[in-house]
């Protein structure tokens, strides 16, 4: 039920202005492609494993491969028509052989014309069918599992964070967790991974603050899960993260491997990574095809602005990320119910009334995207090591997201920024989100903000400025704009930042059978 | 003050304090009785367990409250007590203005593998932290924040580039020690690409111990805590002794 009284007029208003803010980001992200699509495609089309004798230590197949092609054609036709002509000229059986000639330097890739072209275009679209219909399946048995196994008793769905470093340890941390009433677990990645121009192979065991993310080690987590999904009778979600330079193959490796969630969001690389802004535009349409047709909702980023810029001041960006988010999501073919659009409880908890404009902020995002599985992250920013104030703090933040509605809840930890939580962290977290939920699980249905309240005179005020702010958006370009640091205060040109030698424009006969299976069927 | 102190809980001298931790042993009368005996060992004596309870089948959680018998003497306290002092922004801009009649240049990263740059931010941005401004904000500094995941040979040739008065890096991983290995190498770096006339060092998070400057080959380090206002007080305070001693 609606409580703001938002006017739809306004709504549909802010709508058009992300649209067409967002339009002329579409277009260049359609132009180009850059070396993590190509790698994604190959992924899609059956590369696995890693090269172990190279001296740079294991690079993946995909890499000698899409790095060898550029040298020799260039990759504004795309890696497909190369590589699926050179694996017939040369008489290999599969893409690996293709992969270690290509190592040995025995293979020499040419631009095929003609019937060799269209024999090329055939063979690469037959393999990436298979790679998609890895995913398909995936999707189709995550269905059957939620259907047998059944989703999470309540809403909202309670996300817990596992970060050690050794994926053996995660899965024990993990199970754990599911035990005690974890319904999402994100495994965090390692520091840095976002930055590294490839995707590790097999299961790792030395992260930095975090696990790598890794083919194999989303299989075993997923396996890990699956178990632990039976003994507690409910279908436990696996969450990573599709962002960083090889957003679209983690996205690949995700649909292969039956992950639930991933944080994917349209410009949280450009702002707090510095990837450059073209090189993650392009990387973020098709990961959000590939998580389209792999039915996994995305986590956009919208709390992290609010880290560095004020939770009040900067409200309303966190709307308009919002709604950019969702139009980039809906182009790219994502519906509405795969929307974890992101927001976060950060208002510093000294102003007066905070807690009210808390439940302004995330009301408006409720109201807004009402079909949307609202992602709502706890305090981070205002936790100082005074562990017992951010205990009662994380108690406030379930209950705002109980009163407004959330659908996904990051649960808070009261040891956020002094460790990794120990395990009595997590359970006295837990603990904090079942007493919360027990003790008010129906207030909402009494919470009745007054039509010319603090709260709904706040959410009204908020989405004005987000419309202006679009406004001035629309005019100036929304890559002018970035580059400007309207988001999160980072200010980014778009012709800076890393990855940017990463982008290819398009040639006409650009061909990606992927991309096309994708456009054509999301 | 008296010289030696014991923790106050609700009478002077009660040496009260309250602690929790886990054991890896299933609840029970064992379980309580394992965390009565390892708070005698932290000193704490007499001991209550006011608090058990089980997590999972195989672990414990306590909250223990006791008076611990140790006493602190507060002339044993070896502490960086801030050697300079703390100028509100407009002072430190005129004092730079006098020192070299140009703009102070300060170069921030977080080197490494550290993606984390809260610490850095709160420092730089003009949002700044605990309701300071910001060093962007002040008129007379030129700040070049180069963000995350910066390499020791990057960080080395901007801060040349730029003519860098001062260089700070942010470090908030800690795991394996990576915060001091990082540290060292960047000294490391800088002494040898410049010698004698590197910039100013300064490394900073939440984990360093300010007395470990000297070890790790820098001019400052800052804790948990530190505000803008005192790292651009510390600015002026040590190119006033650079130049006094050039």
């Amino acid at each position: 039920m609606a409580l703001l009284d938002l006017d739809p007029r306004v709504v549909a208003t802010a709508r058009e202005l992300a649209a067409k803010a967002a339009e002329p980001v579409v277009a260049l992200a359609k132009a180009h492609t850059t070396v993590a699509v190509e790698r994604a495609t190959l992924r899609l089309a059956g590369i696995t494993g890693a090269d172990t004798t190279h001296r740079a230590g294991d690079v993946p197949w995909v890499n000698r491969v899409v790095d060898t092609v550029r040298e020799h054609c260039g990759l504004e036709h795309g890696v497909a028509l190369p590589v699926f002509h050179a694996l017939r000229e040369h008489d290999l059986t599969s893409l690996t052989h293709l992969a270690e000639a290509t190592a040995a330097g025995q293979v020499r890739y040419t631009l095929p014309t003609g019937r060799d072209r269209e024999r090329a275009r055939k063979a690469a679209t037959a393999a990436v069918t298979r790679g998609l219909r890895t995913v398909d399946r995936n999707r189709a048995h995550r269905d059957k599992l939620v259907a047998k196994l059944g989703d999470p008793p309540q809403r909202p769905w309670i996300y817990l964070i596992v970060a050690t470093g050794d994926i053996d340890e995660d899965v024990v941390q993990a199970r754990n967790a599911a035990r005690a009433g974890a319904d999402v677990i994100a495994v965090i990645r390692s520091t840095g991974q976002s930055l590294l121009d490839y995707v590790p192979e097999g299961a790792t065991h030395h992260g930095f603050a975090g696990t790598y993310a890794t083919q194999e080690n989303f299989r075993i987590m997923r396996a890990a899960l699956d178990e632990v999904s039976k003994e507690v009778g409910r279908y436990v979600r696996l969450t990573n993260y599709a962002s960083g330079l090889c957003m679209p193959e983690i996205a690949v490796l995700a649909g292969l491997q039956r992950l639930d969630m991933m944080l994917n969001d349209s410009m949280y690389g450009i702002l707090f990574r510095d990837i450059n802004p073209v090189r993650t535009f392009v990387d973020q349409r098709f990961s959000r095809q590939v998580h389209a047709r792999a039915g996994i909702v995305i986590n956009t980023g919208e709390d992290n602005y609010l880290t560095t810029a004020d939770a009040v001041d900067a409200a309303h960006t966190v709307t308009v990320s919002q709604l950019l988010n969702e139009h980039f999501a809906h182009e790219a073919g994502l519906p509405d119910h795969l929307l974890g659009l992101g927001h976060a409880f950060e208002i510093n908890p000294d102003l007066p009334e905070s807690f009210r404009l808390e439940l302004a902020h995330a009301l408006l995002a409720r109201e807004l995207f009402p079909d949307a599985p609202l992602k709502w992250m706890p305090p981070t920013k205002h936790m100082t090591g005074d562990v017992f104030h951010g205990y009662l703090l994380d108690g406030f933040f379930t209950l705002a997201g109980l009163l407004t509605g959330q659908s996904i809840l990051l649960v808070g930890m009261m040891t956020e920024a002094v460790v990794t939580p120990f395990l009595s962290d997590r359970d006295l977290a837990l603990r904090n989100v079942r007493y919360v939920l027990g003790a008010a699980g129906g207030l909402r249905e009494d919470f009745r903000p007054a039509p010319d309240g603090l709260i709904v005179t706040r959410a009204h005020q908020v989405l004005g400025e987000a419309v202006d702010l679009l406004h001035r958006i629309v005019d100036d370009g929304l890559l002018d704009a970035i580059a400007d640091g309207t988001f999160g205060l980072m200010k980014r040109p778009a012709t800076g930042g890393r990855g940017a030698d990463g982008v290819v424009e398009k040639a006409d006969d650009y061909l990606n059978p992927a991309a096309d299976l994708l456009e054509a069927h999301p | 003050m008296k010289r030696h102190v014991r923790p106050y809980g609700d009478t002077t001298g009660d040496g009260m304090v309250q602690t929790s931790f886990t054991l890896p042993v299933p609840a029970g009368p064992q379980a309580d009785g394992a965390a009565q005996q390892l708070a005698n060992k932290m000193g704490i004596d007499p001991a209550m367990v006011v608090h058990s309870h089980p997590i999972g089948d195989d672990f414990t959680f306590f909250v223990v409250y006791g008076s611990v018998r140790h006493i602190v003497d507060l002339d044993d306290v070896r502490v960086v007590e801030r050697d300079y002092p703390l100028l509100p922004p407009a002072e430190v801009n005129t004092a730079i203005k006098k020192l070299l009649r140009r703009k102070l240049v300060v170069v921030g990263a977080c080197i490494g593998t550290d993606a984390h740059t809260v610490g850095i931010d709160a420092i730089l941005n003009i949002k700044g932290f605990a309701g300071e401004k910001g060093l962007e904000y002040y008129r007379e500094l030129t700040v070049v924040n180069l963000g995350a995941q910066v390499s020791v040979p990057d960080l080395v040739r901007r801060a040349r580039a730029g003519k860098a008065d001062a260089v700070l890096v942010s470090q908030v991983v800690t795991q394996r020690d990576a915060h001091l290995l990082n540290t060292r190498e960047m000294a490391a770096a800088f002494r040898e690409a410049m010698g004698e006339r590197r910039p100013l060092l300064i490394a900073g998070g939440p984990r360093f111990d300010p007395l470990m400057a000297a070890d790790l080959g820098v001019d400052r380090v800052f804790g948990r805590g530190t505000t803008p206002g005192e790292v651009a007080s510390y600015l002026v305070h040590a190119l006033q002794h650079r130049k006094e001693h050039a």
